[in-house]
């Protein structure tokens, strides 16, 4: 059986599936950057005490699972969302809702996810796709980040949904089972409450590992990895920092862009002027996030590598935090005259 | 960034897909771009498995010399750590910490092999032999 679902290709598989979900629902209303920025989307993180694959744990986007959750509910729209001890069970809640018409997210492990190749195969376990219908023993799969709708067999897309390891899946599903309309004031309430949160996300978390004052932190980090831990891992280090910034799903530039084209589809609801030239800052500061990019990569090329170097790398993300510190603030200081 | 700024150099992604990047139009408006790749992000993810690449031989060999059971081996090919391993086996770390060890692996019994097996996405025969397979 198949559940008309129009496979749309997006970004960043949250938001993306997110909107593919609400597509029907708001009428096409609610977009992946309007989903990104209603879920407060943007963010980062770097927690010195933890590692990700033996690398620094850096985060460019809030916690796998928020951004749905926080655009659904300042929508005003009901989730529905399961958790799972039993493969047995988690499979057949999957194979009744699938029976009934009703297209659900899956949140899954990468690791086994047959269709991407090697390469991109890590023990990430905050990928999320839709499954929409079931051909004999195949599941049909909408992942955003694909041109083209997939497929899995039930034994591969069980052990993708349960996936060990940090951020463990356990099955999860989450739908919606909504079909009233969306209207346009309550998402003009929903933008300004989802700047709000970012705003808050980014500028008023205490402590130095999150928000744009983690930015600096991480600029100060990186000025001392050469010394601290050798040209070989700190090079490591760095990829990693770009591989966390642009993999597939950030939409360029560590999801700023995104943000940006968020604030300007933003304006369409609320014309403020300030959001067109806050979202020229984000853009700004997207493009000197890839500037550093640049620089890390040739540091783990090998063509680069001295202590200035590194601090040149530095003080790309103490200009960036700087730059993200004066948007966020006038996102802040925003006087809705809506 | 600009659209036509939007890089486009071959890479692993495009075994996979093309990527949809946000970048902006001649008007400064946003709009969706594919793209199929950034040799900046490539030459980031080869240098991630030149580094494991070379971590699994290492493994492999030290299994070779004595020094390690297969079970190092299968856990760096399958680029995980003790704790993920424990997750997917059920086994405590200590108790894998032990397994590591060649003398105590070759005495382990068909059922905590097989769960090595699965944990590794391997057979009993393949895990012994540090065969393995593209899966």
């Amino acid at each position: 059986m198949k559940i008309d679902l129009e496979h749309r290709q997006s970004a960043h598989c949250e938001s993306g599936v997110t909107s593919n979900l609400l597509w029907k629902a708001s009428g096409g209303k609610i977009t992946e950057p309007l989903a990104f920025g209603i879920g407060a989307g943007l963010f980062y993180a770097h927690l010195p005490i933890l590692k990700f694959n033996g690398g620094p744990a850096i985060a460019f986007r809030t916690m796998p699972g928020w951004i749905f959750k926080r655009t659904c509910r300042s929508l005003g729209i009901p989730v529905i969302r399961k958790k799972f001890s039993s493969r047995e069970k988690a499979k057949e809640f999957l194979d009744e809702q699938l029976a009934s018409g009703q297209p659900v997210g899956c949140q899954v492990g990468v690791y086994y996810l047959s269709y991407f190749p090697k390469e991109y195969r890590f023990h990430f376990n905050g990928h999320n796709l839709i499954v929409y219908g079931k051909d004999g023993d195949n599941y049909l799969i909408s992942d955003p980040i694909m041109e083209t709708s997939t497929m899995l067999t039930s034994y591969e897309l069980e052990r993708v949904r349960f996936a060990k390891g940090p951020l463990a899946p356990n099955g999860q599903i989450y739908y919606t089972q909504f079909s009233g309309e969306i209207s346009d004031d309550r998402i003009r309430e929903s933008i300004k409450s989802g700047i709000k949160h970012n705003v808050f996300n980014m500028l008023n978390i205490p402590g130095p590992f999150a928000g744009v004052s983690a930015i600096a932190f991480s600029g100060k980090r990186i000025k001392k990895w050469l010394s601290k831990l050798g040209i070989d891992k700190a090079k490591l280090y760095l990829a990693q920092l770009v591989r966390m910034q642009e993999e597939i799903g950030t939409g360029g530039g560590g999801f700023r862009y995104i943000y940006a084209a968020f604030l300007q589809e933003a304006y369409a609801y609320l014309p403020q002027p300030e959001l067109l030239e806050i979202s020229k800052m984000f853009t700004r500061s997207g493009d000197l996030w890839r500037e550093a990019a640049i620089q890390a990569s040739a540091i783990y090329k090998g063509r680069l590598g001295s202590q200035a170097d590194f601090d040149k790398m530095g003080d790309y993300l103490f200009e960036i935090a700087e730059l993200e510190k004066e948007a966020f603030l006038a996102l802040k200081n925003i006087k809705w005259k809506a | 960034m600009k659209k036509e700024h939007v890089p486009q150099d071959l890479s692993a992604l495009g075994k996979l897909t093309k990527e949809v990047c946000y970048a902006t139009d001649e008007n400064g408006r946003y709009v969706t771009e594919l793209s199929s790749g950034w040799h900046v992000k490539a030459s980031a993810l080869d240098a991630t498995w030149d580094d494991i690449k070379e971590r699994v031989a290492v493994a492999r060999q030290q299994v070779l010399d004595g020094k390690a059971s297969p079970v190092l081996f299968f856990m760096e090919h399958r680029l995980m750590n003790l704790k993920l391993v424990a997750d997917y086996t059920g086994f405590w770390q200590w108790q894998i910490k032990r397994h590591l060890k060649p003398d105590v692996f070759n005495q382990l019994s068909e059922t905590k092999l097989q769960k090595y097996a699965d944990a590794f996405n391997t057979t009993i025969a393949d895990l012994k032999t540090l065969t393995v397979h593209e899966n």
